[in-house]
């Protein structure tokens, strides 16, 4: 097995010329400090940390480092903007136009935010250019179109009383999201959050703090009232820790690790209780059934897995086949893998870049290495791609045994696991076997087969021959480890109101 | 006696000078022919009609005379955009957007929209400008967010059987909509029709042809595709029958009189069985208890009867008042009503324009003969404003009994009828008295007063201490002959989609 890294190094496409020169991206950064009640801040203490191109570890600018201070700030800001300012008073309809004036501004500066989110995140810019960004802007207008729909009900009481709820907005709530999809998840969070009337205190990434600021300097263009989007850049520890924490925080959204997921929950429960929606981590299957046209299979297995330099939550990363095509999967998967295009995302026809920094760079190699070690076969990729910034070759294992370490834990990156199966009972059960429980792929053409597996499976999203559709009112989130609550769609908004039940008596009703 | 205060009064009304020099409109009108798969054209027949300006009489323009051709080939334009073109196809998301692009050319052009509503319709120019049509853009921006919100369920069953409900387009359909609010009823109608999806032929009012062109064209403009909105101009007899009896159109929708109402309905039903909804005509009560603040309801009364010339479905017609506040109250109508702003609306300051027609104008004039003949007292007005046109006095009667006509039908002009009652029981068996149930309003702070009224009014909708507010998200229809349904808000959805239930066996599920 190992015999074949030597050959495999080199077999890979565009491997020489890929990442000597990187592409310089033209814009400039205007951007860096913090985003609180309106204006461009220093943090409180002064200090700047770097944010990294991961193509080459090189710094591409140094950004306020929010700290303690600067979430009390923020959160005072957002504070004042719900109990005093125009926001929550506003009506609805006032509101979505906001949004959607934003939308049309984030859509008109699309080129330079996809440079950004590339430059930052290392993702292909065609990928940031053409599906994501365009994501946002439709995320945004989904949401706008929310704002003036949020219905409460009447409600049927068993006495003489007048019963009705009221959704209301929580207040202040603090939204930290991850650096695999900056701005992405930023539309899943803002999104709901404004269009529910609340106020917000963001904080970004430090692998990746610029694309966020850029977009919430266009929102105050569009007309956000100062402190209803307040943006802090910063570390989990302190400033994540901080928001967590906040007395004075009414609702917490979190995206992240699961480890980390359960530290924002302990904190949230330590202070005040706050509620907290969480989207962690995940091991999701991807199970190719005996009927599944092999080809179209691997196809869309290898985009559940490395979509994204396989940074997804949701990555397809058990891939489960049935021993009936396993070895023709196996062989093609292989092929496809070698065929994948590694290099400067800034580049036409890139299908990879870098992984985000050096930690996650290292951490996976570890689990290749694990792999490797646990007797799994290493069927393509296995090393560091170049000798410059986070690139990893497209790595593909297979025979991998479901007590591996990397069968079990999340790696989020280019490393493709595959497996056998036997049946339907069985291969439900080993993909149930596991504490995350985010998503799952289904390939069959047998409508019995999709039903049963659709139901047994303990995930959030079961994907039935296609896989990563994440248009704007499909439902997110996790069963079990991978998370609590959803987003996106009519359930986004749940986790940004609470109900208030408003009761008075009746005198003479003509009915009940 | 009574009456003889007839000419003394009609000299007190202001500005009855204003009916000279009558201002020219400032917009030119650019389309009269009928919009049938995206393009102008004559009617079939080669007809004309005139439409009229009702400040004189004078006729405006001519327009396409559209009748049962012109109809077929609208239904046929509109089925074949529904069945093969691609706007049922596109996502929700562009049909949204091409409606939001619709609404900011609405937007851009409100200016002469707003002058050609006048201008046709009578209503004061500054309620047109100021109210209308910024609703009118409001309710697009409202359905363009609606159109990609529209969830089925998954549905428990009672076997092992997977069960959905999808919400599907209903395909073709007719809307006929009134005079008296031409462009508001366009979006009520429209906004919902294609926000669901669905293709539509809309025969506008003989009365109020122009608007409906006008923004027809552009909604072409924004990108809707040729035939998914077709509009012919024409008669009830004619073209509206032929729309209600029409064996390819799978929904009509209506708001007219009460008798039409039953023609459309009934014609819906010989044809084939098409769903009907109908917003009809109403005698709505407005009841002012003995807590009322005077000077407050009086205003609010005034409002509610003589808005828009008294020409509203929901007019608060039959004012009860209670005895305790009766007499302080008609001497305050009374002034009100002579102060009453009536001439050009096309200038400022004017609150009530002349009546759509000579045919209103001659039925109000004679139902204001029978108040004055079944011996109620005139307080005021009574007879015609000026010589030209179709002016009438803001007229008031007090002292009315149930039992007169004036209390019973429903008059659409600008002439109130003061009612006296007791107590709370009373008012409601009398206000629930009455073949309509549209509207209602109550005036009162007392909360007991106001839950029990509001539970007791047989009638669509109750205004509590307010009147006449119409937010997209309200729903307004009737109880009893004042229609059959709910316009506005997620309630008008339901009229332009169908539920197909789908079902599939499930084997070995995971769960029921």
């Amino acid at each position: 097995r190992f015999s074949s890294w030597g050959r495999r190094i080199n077999s890979f496409s565009t491997a020489a010329a890929a990442i000597d020169e990187p592409i310089h991206p033209s814009i400039q950064i205007d951007h860096t400090q913090l985003l609180i009640n309106g204006q461009f801040i220093d943090a409180a203490s002064g200090r700047t940390f770097p944010t990294v191109d991961p193509r080459t570890g090189d710094v591409i600018a140094r950004v306020a480092e929010g700290d303690l201070e600067d979430i009390n700030r923020a959160v005072a800001a957002a504070r004042k903007a719900f109990d005093e300012g125009p926001w929550p008073k506003m009506t609805a309809y006032v509101t979505s136009r906001i949004m959607l004036r934003f939308a049309d501004l984030l859509e008109k500066h699309a080129g330079e935010v996809a440079k950004l989110e590339t430059w930052d995140n290392g993702k292909p810019y065609e990928q940031a250019a053409k599906i994501e960004i365009p994501m946002v802007v439709r995320m945004f207008r989904y949401y706008a179109g929310w704002a003036d729909k949020i219905h409460g009900f009447t409600v049927p009481a068993d006495g003489q009383h007048h019963v009705q709820t009221l959704h209301e907005p929580y207040g202040v709530c603090g939204l930290i999201i991850p650096w695999n999809f900056p701005l992405l998840l930023y539309s899943w969070k803002v999104g709901p959050a404004l269009a529910c009337g609340n106020t917000v205190v963001l904080k970004t990434a430090e692998q990746t703090p610029l694309s966020a600021i850029y977009v919430s300097k266009l929102f105050h263009e569009a007309g956000l009232p100062p402190g209803v989007l307040n943006v802090v850049s910063g570390f989990g520890p302190t400033a994540g820790a901080a928001l967590s924490s906040h007395m004075d925080v009414n609702k917490l959204s979190f995206t992240g690790s699961t480890a980390t997921g359960k530290v924002v929950l302990a904190l949230a429960a330590k202070s005040n209780l706050k509620p907290v929606t969480l989207e962690l981590g995940g091991k999701s299957p991807f199970i190719v059934c005996k009927d599944a046209d092999v080809d179209k299979a691997v196809e869309l297995a290898h985009s559940a897995l490395f979509f994204n330099q396989g940074q997804c939550c949701c990555a397809g990363s058990r891939t489960l086949v049935h021993e009936s095509v396993y070895d023709e999967f196996v062989e093609k998967a292989k092929a496809r893998a070698l065929k994948r295009v590694v290099g400067d995302p800034f580049k036409t026809g890139i299908e990879q870049g870098p992984q985000i920094d050096n930690e996650q760079f290292k951490k996976i190699l570890k689990y290749i290495r694990s792999g490797i070690e646990s007797g799994a076969t290493l069927e393509s990729g296995g090393e560091q791609f170049g000798s410059k910034g986070y690139y990893i070759q497209p790595t593909v294992f297979s025979n991998v045994q479901d007590d591996m370490l990397i069968a079990k834990d999340e790696i989020f990156g280019p490393v493709q696991s595959i497996s056998k199966f036997k049946d339907l009972e069985e291969v439900v059960q080993r993909a149930n076997a596991s504490s995350y429980g985010l998503a799952a792929g289904v390939f069959t053409q047998n409508i019995e087969t999709a039903n049963t597996l659709t139901r047994a499976l303990r995930v959030g999203t079961v994907w039935i021959n296609c896989y990563d559709i994440f248009d704007a009112a499909v439902p997110f989130g996790g069963f079990k480890m991978s998370g609590q609550g959803r987003e996106k769609g009519i359930y986004g908004l749940s986790s940004y109101l609470q109900v208030k039940a408003v009761v008075t008596p009746l005198k003479n009703p003509a009915w009940l | 006696g009574k009456n003889s205060g007839r000419n003394g009064i009609g000299k007190r009304f202001s500005t009855a000078a204003a009916l000279e020099n009558l201002i020219v409109p400032p917009v030119q009108i650019a389309y009269t022919q009928n919009l049938i798969d995206g393009k102008f054209v004559d009617a079939a027949s080669g007809k004309t009609f005139p439409t009229y300006d009702p400040r004189t009489g004078d006729v405006i323009a001519n327009v396409a005379e559209g009748d049962a051709e012109d109809i077929d080939r609208a239904v046929a334009a509109a089925r074949k955009a529904f069945d093969e073109g691609p706007w049922p196809k596109m996502t929700p998301y562009e049909r949204s957007r091409i409606m939001l692009r619709f609404a900011d050319l609405v937007e851009k052009h409100s200016e002469e929209l707003a002058a050609l509503e006048t201008w046709n319709n009578g209503k004061p120019h500054e309620q047109a400008a100021k109210s209308e049509l910024p609703m009118f853009i409001r309710l697009f921006h409202y359905y363009a967010g609606w159109a990609d919100k529209i969830h089925g369920l998954t549905v428990p069953a009672d076997g092992p059987h997977h069960v959905q409900t999808l919400h599907e387009p209903i395909g073709v359909a007719g809307q006929i909509i009134p005079w008296n609010f031409p462009l508001l009823m366009f979006a009520w109608k429209i906004g919902p029709a294609l926000a669901c999806g669905n293709t539509v032929v809309l025969k506008t009012a003989e009365q109020t042809p122009l608007t409906a062109l006008y923004v027809a064209k552009l909604f072409h403009e924004a990108g809707l595709p040729p035939g998914v909105l077709n509009v012919v101009s024409g008669y009830g007899p004619t073209a509206g029958a032929a729309l209600a009896s029409h064996m390819d159109v799978d929904k009509v929708a209506f708001t007219g009189s009460t008798d039409t109402g039953k023609i459309v309905l009934e014609l819906a039903a010989k044809s084939n069985l098409k769903p009907v909804t109908l917003e009809l005509g109403g005698k709505s009560p407005f009841i002012i208890c003995e807590d009322a603040d005077v000077d407050k309801a009086v205003e609010l009364a005034h409002f509610a009867l003589f808005f828009n010339q008294g020409q509203c479905c929901c007019a608060g017609s039959r004012t009860f008042v209670h005895e305790r506040v009766y007499d302080e109250f008609i001497e305050k109508a009374k002034a009100r009503a002579l102060r009453r702003v009536v001439g050009d609306p096309f200038r400022k300051g004017v609150e009530q324009g002349p009546q759509i027609d000579t045919e209103q104008f001659e039925k109000v004039l004679r139902y204001i003969r029978a108040g004055i003949e079944s011996n109620a007292t005139l307080e005021c007005g009574g007879d015609r404003l000026g010589t030209k046109g179709y002016f009438v006095q803001p007229t008031v009667f007090s002292n009315v009994m149930d039992d007169m006509l004036i209390a019973q039908d429903e008059i659409f002009g600008p002439v109130q009828s003061i009612l006296k009652f007791k107590d709370i029981d009373e008012v409601i068996r009398r206000a629930n008295n009455t073949r309509y149930g549209l509207a209602a309003g109550v005036f009162t702070k007392s909360v007991e007063t106001a839950n029990t009224l509001t539970r007791a009014l047989r009638a669509g909708t109750v205004w509590v201490n307010c009147f006449d507010v119409f937010d997209a998200a309200i729903p307004f229809g009737g109880y009893k002959m004042s229609g059959i349904g709910r316009e506005k808000g997620i309630y008008s959805l339901h009229n332009y989609l169908q539920v197909k239930a789908v079902v599939t066996p499930l084997k070995n599920p995971a769960w029921l």
